[in-house]
């Protein structure tokens, strides 16, 4: 989805659809809860929305240690309920703090925008996006709203800044943005760079595969160099007293 | 002969039944009213005591592996009087945390998941089948223990059997996991303070856990030697500290051109909340301790000792507890301090391993593995006696 910061006037229509759409309690948010997938945050005349950013490398995903997240070809980052064990790995990796926990329950879960994988499925736009009246919000294949983004950057490069958040951060999300004024300003984080978050991981986790092998002929070279080492001391001693050397083992 | 715990403290009995019980109480407390009734977790601060004592309990097992590796892989024998004081404090601590890790899963009826439900990238992943897998060594490593108290021979010849891989594999696992605690927060380099978030964090957390292992090994030696009996003598008490000094002074020298070559050491210059935090941990945790090892007359002593691998294992504690808890206050600004409940749960599992350990030493040979098992001892040592076993009267054959 291409949101453009623009246009958006925060008639908050986007959230309500959201709210029918996923069957949420009507009330008006302005943060993301688990109650609201989507909120409106107003930074000086600006409305932001946000939402879960559906990244194309998923930091929740790449956590996750049992999988209860996924992304799908068509964008969603979907969560299934059943497998989650609870352990919040995603709350405290997601870059942009978008899982919400169940704190209050005894069987929690996390809540977040779906975004609307049943009606993507059925070839159907986003609750939000079908719903934004100004065209704020526009649902489309992502290659197709890079082009109409920077389209509308070079058409009217003194309305906006010229980036497109989401084409490469954190390795790129489903989520674009378009702003008039720099994206830290609107609290965007500045410091989350362009490499997706679960190459940090794997720079260590590439590692074990390594640490096992190696490390298992390392322990088992040492074992055997020093085993033999004994073995030989005990023999000379032996030698010395005319005894028949025995075999040194373990206790 | 009657070894008792830390006799210092006194009425240990009744202030452990207390705190296993309320503990209890407020482990039934957190499954009956969830977790956000009963903690000060939260969306933006979603993990925090438990975790911190995760990565101590850990930590302070890393003894058992890195003793069973000397003695055993690197047939370091003399220190042989150590390596069953140090499973089993291997074991218990790894007991104590997946205990812990069940109470803080928001499903513990899902906690089986990771067994059946696998993904290569998580770290989270990784350790929970390297602390399930480590946690069965160990078992496999303590069970002849319990099986000879019980004159049950008969397993202990199959374990016997497979032990060097079972140690090597050990050994392997510890090392994975005990890095991967700071693989973690490899991920989180928005949120942990520059202070403590560096990619090197799965080797510093690796370099640090062999330090306290060794440390807690030798505090333990220490305390259950008031009996009259040294487990180890001096000469290999103060030779483990010499080691302890290294691993210490390589700490030091990695962490501090980390931070010198991130540029991460302008936070120290200025005075916060998180700089005193990290001054805290390295000076009590490092720099003293080193200081105190490097000088022989405290390698010599007992109290010298005591007090430098006591300051290591404190030290550690504030290490795991800042980069768990402190360094992920930077941001966004969000202060964490663990609810009542939280604090009883964690002491109440403190007060259960340290009676576990307590109750085992009595009833089980631990602390004696040459005076009190000598069948065991006649069908796998020779007749050649090492030189450190001990004698009767205390002190060991060498100075006697």
């Amino acid at each position: 989805m291409l949101i453009d910061l623009t246009l958006c006037v925060g008639c908050n229509v986007c959230q309500g659809a959201c709210k029918e759409e996923n069957q949420l309690p009507p009330s008006e948010e302005k943060y993301l809860s688990l109650t609201a997938y989507t909120a409106l945050s107003k930074y000086n005349d600006l409305y932001i929305r946000r939402m879960c950013q559906h990244c194309d490398v998923p930091t929740c995903v790449s956590v996750c240690p049992v999988a209860a997240l996924s992304k799908s070809e068509a964008g969603p980052v979907a969560y299934d309920g059943e497998k989650c064990i609870g352990c919040r790995y995603c709350l405290q990796a997601c870059p942009y703090h978008v899982p919400k926990y169940e704190w209050s329950s005894t069987k929690p879960r996390i809540q977040k925008c779906k975004f609307c994988a049943p009606r993507l499925a059925k070839g159907l736009p986003p609750a939000c996006a079908e719903a934004c009246p100004t065209g704020a919000t526009i649902f489309g294949e992502r290659d197709e709203l890079l082009l109409e983004a920077a389209r509308r950057i070079s058409a009217e490069p003194t309305k906006y800044v010229p980036r497109i958040y989401g084409k490469d951060d954190v390795g790129g999300t489903s989520m674009l943005y378009l702003s008039p004024v720099p994206f830290e300003q609107l609290g965007f984080d500045a410091r989350l760079g362009k490499i997706p978050m679960p190459m940090l991981t794997m720079s260590a986790l590439s590692k074990v595969p390594n640490v096992l092998s190696v490390g298992g002929v390392m322990l088992g070279g040492i074992w055997w160099i020093t085993n033999r080492r004994s073995e030989v001391a005990a023999f000379e001693a032996s030698e010395k007293k005319g005894e028949t050397p025995e075999h040194e083992d373990k206790p | 002969m009657k070894i008792r715990l830390l006799p210092r403290i006194t009425r240990w009995h009744p202030i452990a039944t207390t705190l296993i019980l309320a503990g209890t109480l407020a482990a039934i407390a957190r499954f009956t009213y969830g977790l956000g009734a009963t903690t000060n977790l939260s969306d933006e601060f979603p993990w925090g005591l438990w975790i911190g004592f995760d990565f101590l309990g850990i930590g302070l097992a890393a003894s058992g592996f890195t003793i069973v590796a000397a003695v055993h892989l690197f047939h370091a024998k003399e220190y042989e009087p150590i390596v069953r004081p140090a499973i089993l404090t291997a074991f218990i601590g790894y007991m104590l945390v997946v205990l812990v890790l069940i109470l803080d899963l928001g499903r513990p009826d899902h906690f089986w998941h990771p067994l059946v439900m696998w993904n290569p990238h998580s770290v989270m992943c990784e350790i929970s089948w390297c602390l399930m897998l480590y946690t069965s060594v160990l078992s496999l490593e303590f069970a002849p223990i319990v099986l000879e108290r019980f004159n049950i021979l008969w397993p202990i010849k199959w374990i016997h059997a497979i032990s060097l891989p079972l140690m090597i594999f050990g050994v392997l696992l510890s090392t994975l996991h005990q890095s991967s605690f700071g693989s973690l927060y490899l991920i989180v380099p928005n949120r942990l303070h520059a202070l403590w978030y560096t990619p090197l964090l799965p080797v510093l957390f690796f370099i640090s856990c062999l330090a306290s292992g060794i440390s807690m090994i030798l505090l333990e030696s220490l305390i259950f030697s008031r009996g009259g009996r040294d487990l180890l003598p001096t000469r290999l008490r103060a030779n483990l500290a010499k080691v302890i000094a290294v691993i210490l002074a390589l700490y030091f020298v990695v962490r501090v051109e980390n931070l010198l070559a991130r540029g991460a050491w302008h936070e120290l210059t200025t005075v916060t909340y998180f700089s005193l935090a990290f001054y805290a941990e390295l000076l009590i945790g490092f720099v003293i301790p080193f200081g105190l090892l490097v000088v022989e007359r405290v390698r010599n002593s007992r109290r010298g000792l005591y007090a430098a691998t006591l300051l290591v294992v404190v030290g550690f504690a504030l290490n795991r507890m800042n980069t768990a808890i402190t360094g992920l206050e930077s941001y966004p600004a969000q202060t964490y301090f663990p609810s009542l409940i939280e604090i009883f749960i964690m002491l109440g599992i403190t007060a259960l391993g340290f009676s576990a350990f307590s109750f085992i030493v009595k009833h089980l040979p631990i602390f004696e593995p040459v005076a009190v098992t000598p069948r065991v001892r006649q069908e796998a040592v020779t007749a050649r006696p090492e030189p450190v076993f001990l004698t009767r009267h205390g002190g060991d054959l060498e100075s006697s």
